[in-house]
């Protein structure tokens, strides 16, 4: 009964979801204000349906329920209740369900959040996100339907594939998704300003708290998939430009300009069109992002199974939906006339080139991904893009953006100049320079060029960034939560760019002979050759050695790398011994016995990785903390004041 | 105006390459195994069967072989499942099972039930050896040469099709070529 049930109440969202689209976007375009009012209760209604849905899969996942296909092809009655749930999320059709219920959650959350707004405004909001919603539910329904019944059921399922068997990745989809979905209500923002042919500085007051929170559920999402991949696949990197990791940093990259651009647009009311177009970009590479994984175009490891239809399903989707949003913006955008200029020194400008570098970023990783497939179609062979054309393209335009941060947030609007700030930002600059070669070449050895400059810029932007909240401090002005967000992000980013530097730069990794007692350093740490003992086990024999890790002087860790033989074959192989310290990589493995007692050891000291997602993770914070700046709280109690002599019963039926 | 169009025209650019790819992706072979001409990672496994016999690759030197992954886990191996067992049968090329991330009474199991076409089978619960083969999902297969070259990598189930159109082929010329 439960899972028809479930599939009945998502045949009710779609219904929902077409009304909710429909009232919304032709209750005010015909000025029929019952129809604008009836928006309400259709997300009210949808978001019942779609949690009943959901509620009802994940009860046949509890309950073990193997007569439904999605529960017997991805559970078992062997898994632990946590990974039962996680299964729900496990594989295609419940992460689409997981996809539609978050857009639910979202939707609810911008009906509360638009209630303050104008009425045709908000209606219009929500009528896009229905539209959203028909296209998921649809193809859910047709293509990917979660409930489908197994005749006979089986006795037990198959189990949760054993890679997802992980905390990481249990929380890893529901994190990245939020951020994915955030993003269609900034789209829906701009579907309705286009919609209604106007857009003020207003609306990019109204959107900006979307745009940001979306923007830092995105990064948080990135950052778990990323620590993931580190420690699970063999500790080797932290990004691979896996397609699938480029279709989600993609749209955070165009989330990322968009958050600036709405900055400007706030501000001085500049910059229209263009921030129209980075809302309607950003969820179209989300959605594009989504047909890569599940059309089967694109191999890798995040990769659903490709069934014929959904691929089809998905690109008609994508035609209809941004091809409406992008011919509505051709049509729309030339009225959205900007109200002023400013010089080539203002913030304004800064803030221009930090969106022409971001948007150029995105744009060489989506020419990355395309050229596979683009190099096939006109039979120039097959082609296999990696790290060695994403890197240096990534590095290009990313260097630029670092170094004009700093000044970017102490310039003035519109006029220009620094406003006296420019000697303490030198000073800063000096400062950062003193650290950045002294780390490079002080605490490090065998630095290039790019390493003391990156990490120069690395510091210089933590710096510059404490300037503004300093002087405010010292003067007793209070320090406006917006920002302060802005100084963590900032922050955030700088330590993100010293890790990242640290890691590429200073991975120090060498072999070594020693005999026991002796030491030898590396990165920083001295490894001090203990003892080597014989290790007996079912099938192998081997020896494990003891080597003692200090760091100046004081005792850090004790590691026990492994050497195995097995017996039948005489084959050898080695077990290292990983260890996490200070946010740095330590790792040991045992290599030959060299005779007379001496053995070769390969040393590897990957320093301050961690803060390579600690700095990402400060980063999704200072965006969290901007969205709960006093200006939004303060500006909608105002509009509330405002609206409220407009005709009564306006808040639903 | 035309500049407010341009998005709009690099779009449809983008579905035409999208369709494209979609068209071509059953064939799932865009993009390539870096590791295709290149010698075949070594490795030696415990064996499924009995953890005190390990499995390796360089006692397969001089033979053609294909390297199949594959784990009960996997929706796309069952299906395969009775095509290699077909292949197993001609005996034109040895199967070697990596059997990745699973359990091994599950295993023995699930070969009692449908049959093993595998004559050895490596055993690798923890997957690291599958990442020195860079193995993105199951089922994946490698073919390698009797010079330890892998020569062809097929991603998801093969199907009698698949084994006609992309194996045979290769193996005959190959095994032509080396006068086996």
């Amino acid at each position: 009964m439960i899972p028809e049930l479930g599939e009945f109440a998502l045949i009710l969202a779609l219904l929902l979801a077409v009304l909710q689209a429909f009232f919304g976007i032709a209750g005010p375009a015909l000025g029929r204000d019952r129809w604008t009012a009836a928006v309400i209760p259709a997300v009210a209604g949808q978001f019942v349906m779609i949690s009943t849905a959901m509620g009802c899969l994940m009860t046949a996942f509890i309950d073990n329920d193997f007569s439904v296909r999605y529960v017997a092809e991805n559970s078992n009655s062997a898994l632990p209740l946590f990974y039962r749930i996680a299964g729900v999320w496990g594989a295609h059709s419940g992460s689409l369900l997981l996809w539609i219920f978050l857009l639910g959650c979202w939707t609810l959350a911008a009906a509360f959040g638009t209630a303050r707004l104008p009425r045709n405004f908000a209606a219009r909001v929500l009528g896009v996100l229905g539209t959203v919603s028909i296209g998921f539910l649809l193809y859910t329904l047709i293509t990917s339907n979660p409930f489908v019944r197994l005749d006979p059921p089986w006795a037990d399922g198959m189990g949760l594939n054993p890679i997802l068997q992980d905390p990481g990745l249990v929380a890893h989809p529901p994190v990245l998704y939020t951020g994915y979905v955030g993003l269609a209500v900034a789209f829906a923002f701009a579907g309705a300003a286009l919609l209604e042919g106007r857009l003020d500085r207003e609306w990019a007051r109204w959107t900006r708290p979307w745009a940001t929170s979306a923007w830092a559920f995105l990064t948080c999402g990135i950052t778990l998939g990323s620590w993931w991949a580190y420690y699970t696949l063999g500790w080797g990197g932290f990004w691979f430009w896996d397609p699938v990791e480029n279709a989600s940093f993609m749209p955070w990259l165009m989330g990322t300009a968009l958050i600036h651009s709405l900055a400007v647009t706030e501000k001085r009311g500049l910059f229209k069109s263009w921030t129209l177009l980075l809302a309607v970009l950003g969820f179209s590479l989300s959605l594009i992002g989504t047909f890569l994984v599940r059309s089967g175009v694109l191999i890798s490891v995040h990769s659903f199974v490709a069934s014929p239809g959904r691929g089809e399903f998905i690109l008609t989707f994508l035609v209809i939906m941004i091809g409406a949003a992008l011919g509505l913006y051709a049509w729309r955008a030339p009225q959205m006339q900007s109200e002023a200029g400013f010089e080539l020194s203002a913030r304004e400008s800064f803030l221009l080139f930090n969106n022409i570098l971001l948007v150029t970023a995105c744009g060489t990783i989506f020419a990355g991904e395309m050229a596979p497939i683009i190099s096939l179609a006109l039979h120039l062979g097959k082609l296999s893009v990696g790290p060695p054309y994403f890197d240096p393209t990534f590095l290009l335009s990313m260097l630029p953006l670092l170094v004009l941060l700093p000044l970017g947030i102490h310039a003035r609007w519109k006029r220009g100049g620094l406003g006296g700030r420019g000697r303490t930002l030198l000073i800063a600059l000096a400062a950062a320079a003193l650290i950045g070669c002294a780390v490079a070449f002080g605490v490090f050895t065998g630095a290039g060029i790019l390493a003391p400059v990156s990490m120069t810029l690395g510091a210089w932007i933590i710096l510059a960034s404490l300037i503004d909240p300093i002087d405010r401090l010292r003067r007793r002005i209070a320090v406006p939560r917006a920002v302060l967000g802005m100084t963590v992000a900032h922050i955030g980013l700088g330590v993100f760019v010293i890790a990242m530097t640290a890691v590429q730069g200073f991975t120090a990794e060498q072999d070594v002979a020693l005999t026991r007692g002796m030491s030898a350093r590396d990165g920083g740490y001295t490894f001090q050759f203990e003892r080597i003992k014989p290790v007996h086990g079912p099938n192998y024999g081997g020896a494990e050695a003891k080597i003692l890790v200090t760091r100046h002087g004081k005792p850090v860790t004790v590691m026990y790398p492994q050497k195995r033989t097995y017996w039948v074959q005489h084959m050898v192989t080695t077990h290292s011994a990983i260890d996490i310290n200070g946010g740095s990589n330590i790792l040991v493995a045992l290599g030959q016995n060299l005779g007379d007692g001496r053995w070769s050891f390969r040393l590897q000291v990957r320093p301050l990785v961690l803060y390579i997602w600690i700095g990402a993770l400060i980063m999704a914070a200072g965006g969290l903390l901007a969205i709960t700046d006093r200006r939004y709280r303060i500006a909608a109690e105002r509009e509330a004041a405002a609206t409220d002599p407009l005709p009564a019963g306006g808040s639903g039926p | 105006m035309i500049r407010y169009f341009a998005p709009l025209a690099v779009f449809a650019v983008i579905v035409v390459i999208f369709a494209f790819g979609l068209h071509q992706a059953p064939r799932k072979d865009l993009v390539p195994s870096p590791l295709i001409g290149k010698p075949a990672p070594s490795f030696t496994l415990p064996s499924l069967a009995n953890p005190a016999t390990p499995v390796s690759n360089a006692a397969l030197r001089g033979h053609w072989y294909l390297l199949n992954v594959w784990g009960t886990w996997c929706i796309s191996c069952r299906i395969e499942s009775p095509e290699l067992l077909a292949i197993a049968r001609t005996g034109v090329v040895p199967l070697i099972g990596l059997d990745w991330k699973d359990s091994r009474s599950a295993a023995i199991r699930y070969l009692k039930q449908r049959g093993n076409p595998y004559q050895q089978i490596a055993f690798d619960p923890g997957g690291l050896e599958a990442i020195h083969w860079g193995v993105y999902g199951a089922p994946e297969t490698f073919m390698v040469n009797p010079q330890g070259i892998i020569v062809y990598k097929y991603i998801g189930p093969i199907t009698p099709g698949a084994w006609a159109r992309d194996f045979l082929p290769r193996l005959q010329a190959g095994q032509a070529v080396s006068g086996s």
